[in-house]
């Protein structure tokens, strides 16, 4: 599959303070690929060098192997959906829907024609001759999206486009977008600080932290095999350990936790000495005896299908596990002293 | 207050009389003082007779519209014609009027928008460069208008120095000067609103149509200036109504050749060769005119809006 966008070292610059620090990234042809990280990483700016409204300090940003860093923002075939939708105000919908294809020179009648049939798509024929602020915030969402599509871009960019619907809406137009990304088989890039959003989403992510990537890979890749504590934090709940690696054979390392109980796991480098360890709560379970640590329950907050303990470990380290929450099994009380198993593979070394 | 607001709502009953009216007495009279009544005094006037040494008869007459629109020759008794003097005023009037307004936006359009595009903090100061003028007054600006464009003024004294010119360019009592004069003067009333509305502006918007393929100047076209059109409507009339009835700028730098109707009417309100019938007639004719051209634009605009 060949490369829709390929970021090379980009660096931006503001005055003394720098956004991005030599990023490279490359996206391929039909991916829905999503920049995640929390405000002030660097994402929204990387997302603007591509549409334009920014300069790149330095660095190259190849689309579909063409240098677009010298082109104004009206002659780069990609189009933006807005955070805040940035619809025409004193235009209708179709009209707002229309506006690209106005600006390439089509026709009245094609662009009508077309603008309809985007309209048709995001379900809002019905509102056509409607000014946008006669408009849901929801309903605005998908005028921006069909706005966007409708010059029939090779690169989509959505800035945050959800994250000013509420909770319902957003989690239905998760469905909605991934469905039209597959359905038009234009490539995606996804701006968002909201990790489950990237999760469901995405065909890869690149999580993003101060100006650095910090990890790209599948939604799976990332919450599985976090390469840095960053990750392993950012994405999901997890319990991170300041752990010592004591001996590291044959790619199986010996790590002791604080409190003094040790344990194996899978290692990829032979550096020895403080490491962070990440366990997801939900890669535990409970065992009357036995186990691979020993820990005391102190507190359990039901959450309906799972159970939420926070239980603390022989010699001081807490630890969250999560269990589901089943009819048979006899629930936790505080107190409890019990054994912890870790599934195979789930307790990762991380590189710092 | 509780009491208050819980009866408020429903206007026709007891409190609304009690409570509603006397708040809203202060309105009601300075409409009735400021407005009603010196408007409806000025139409009752150019209905009267001409007083010798000024001020009015009691006597029911048009003869001050009969003057306006009418020539009945230099004794009164030949067959009337319509008479061109006064309608040549108000055209010119008009012109000098319409040309201000253009000048004013030509240069407060672009002033309000780098005024609105610069940093939050530095705005304030922006503005209150543009009013410091207005601290002083009007009638010493406009004289020092004219010391600043004489022969031996300073402008043609630097453009001679520099070698532009071989000799003065007579600006005083020209058309040119009364402009110059109604464009320094009404200027902050074109750059206020505009600011207003370019300040309020989403700049997402430029960015949107620019991602749409959109460029500068097709940008400016179809987005930015059909959005702050409001405020550009406003600086035009603000600019334009107090142009149209200006005697200042006219009287100082336009001299006899460019008489113009802020002028005409305020001879007719001096000493004894004064007309005040005439001159009342005349304000009444410049205010007709006006609110039809603000009728007409209103219903244009509203039939805009529903397009």
């Amino acid at each position: 599959m060949s490369d829709a966008i390929e970021i090379r070292r980009v660096v931006k610059r503001y005055g003394t303070f720098t956004a991005l620090h030599g990023v490279s990234l490359a996206i391929r042809d039909n991916e829905f690929f999503t920049l995640l990280g929390p405000s002030g990483c660097g994402k929204t700016t990387l997302l603007r060098m591509i549409a334009g409204f920014e300069d790149v300090t330095q660095g190259e940003i190849l689309l579909f192997g063409q240098n677009i860093a010298g082109l104004e923002p009206d002659r780069r075939p990609v189009n933006t959906v807005f955070q805040n939708y940035a619809l025409f105000p004193h235009m209708s919908v179709l009209d707002n829907v229309a506006f690209g294809l106005k600006m390439k020179g089509v026709a009245a009648d094609a662009r009508r024609a077309r603008a309809g049939r985007m309209l048709e798509m995001v379900h809002l024929s019905a509102f056509a001759d409607r000014l946008p602020s006669q408009l849901s915030g929801g309903q605005q969402q998908r005028v921006a999206l069909a706005r966007a599509l409708a010059p029939e871009p090779r690169v989509l960019l959505l800035d945050e486009p959800l994250s000013a619907l509420d909770l319902k809406l957003r989690q239905a137009m998760r469905v909605e977008l991934k469905q039209l990304q597959e359905d038009t088989g234009i490539t995606f890039i996804f701006v968002t600080h909201d990790q489950e959003e990237a999760l469901t989403m995405s065909d890869r992510i690149a999580v993003m932290s101060a100006g650095h990537v910090q990890q790209i890979g599948t939604a799976r890749e990332i919450y599985e095999a976090p390469v840095n504590r960053f990750v392993a934090d950012f994405i999901g709940e997890t319990n991170l350990l300041e752990v010592e690696v004591a001996s590291v054979a044959g790619g199986q390392a010996r790590v002791v936790l604080p409190g003094g109980q040790a344990l194996t796991c899978p290692s990829a480098s032979d550096t020895l000495g403080r490491h962070a360890l990440s366990i997801r709560p939900e890669r535990l379970s409970l065992v009357e005896a036995g186990g691979d640590l020993k820990a005391t329950v102190e507190r359990v907050v039901y959450l309906g299908t799972d159970l939420q303990l926070l239980t603390r470990l022989e010699g001081g380290a807490e630890m969250q596990v999560r269990v589901q929450n089943s009819a048979r099994a006899r629930v936790p009380q505080p107190g409890d002293r019990l054994g912890l198993r870790i599934e195979e593979g789930a307790a990762r070394l991380l590189a710092d | 207050m509780a009491g208050i607001a819980d009866q408020t709502p429903a206007t026709g009953d007891d409190s609304y009389r009690r409570i509603v009216a006397p708040l809203l007495l202060p309105t009601w009279a300075v409409i009735g003082i400021f407005l009603v009544l010196p408007v409806g005094l000025m139409a009752v006037y150019s209905f009267l007779t001409k007083e010798f040494r000024g001020g009015v008869d009691w006597q029911f007459s048009l003869a001050a519209y009969d003057q306006f629109f009418l020539n009945r020759g230099l004794f009164g008794d030949e067959p009337p014609v319509l008479e061109w003097t006064y309608i040549t005023i108000f055209w010119r009037s008009i012109w000098q009027a319409v040309v201000a307004t253009l000048l004013c936006l030509a240069i407060g359009f672009p002033t309000a928008w780098f005024i609105a595009t610069r940093p939050a903090h530095s705005r304030g100061v922006w503005l209150f460069l543009i009013t410091i003028p207005y601290w002083v007054n009007l009638l010493i600006r406009t004289v020092s208008l004219k010391f600043l464009i004489r022969d031996n003024g300073p402008l043609n004294e630097a453009l001679l120095g520099i070698g532009l010119i071989d000799g003065p360019l007579p600006l005083v009592n020209t058309n040119l000067a009364v402009q110059l004069g109604l464009f320094y003067s009404y200027l902050p009333f074109m750059v206020l609103p505009i600011y207003a509305a370019v300040e309020r502006y989403n700049f997402a918007l430029s960015e949107a149509a620019a991602d749409l393929y959109a460029s500068r100047w097709v940008t400016l076209r179809e987005i930015v200036l059909p959005i702050v059109k409001p405020g550009i409507v406003a600086g035009c009339l603000l600019v334009f109504i107090p142009s149209l009835g200006a005697f200042l700028a006219p009287d100082l730098l336009g001299g006899a050749k460019n008489f113009m109707i802020g002028s005409l009417i305020d001879e007719q309100f001096k000493g004894s060769l004064g007309n005040w019938p005439f001159g009342a007639a005349v304000s009444m004719i410049l205010m007709t005119l006006v609110m039809i051209a603000l009728l007409l634009y209103a219903r244009s605009a509203a039939k805009g809006g529903a397009a």
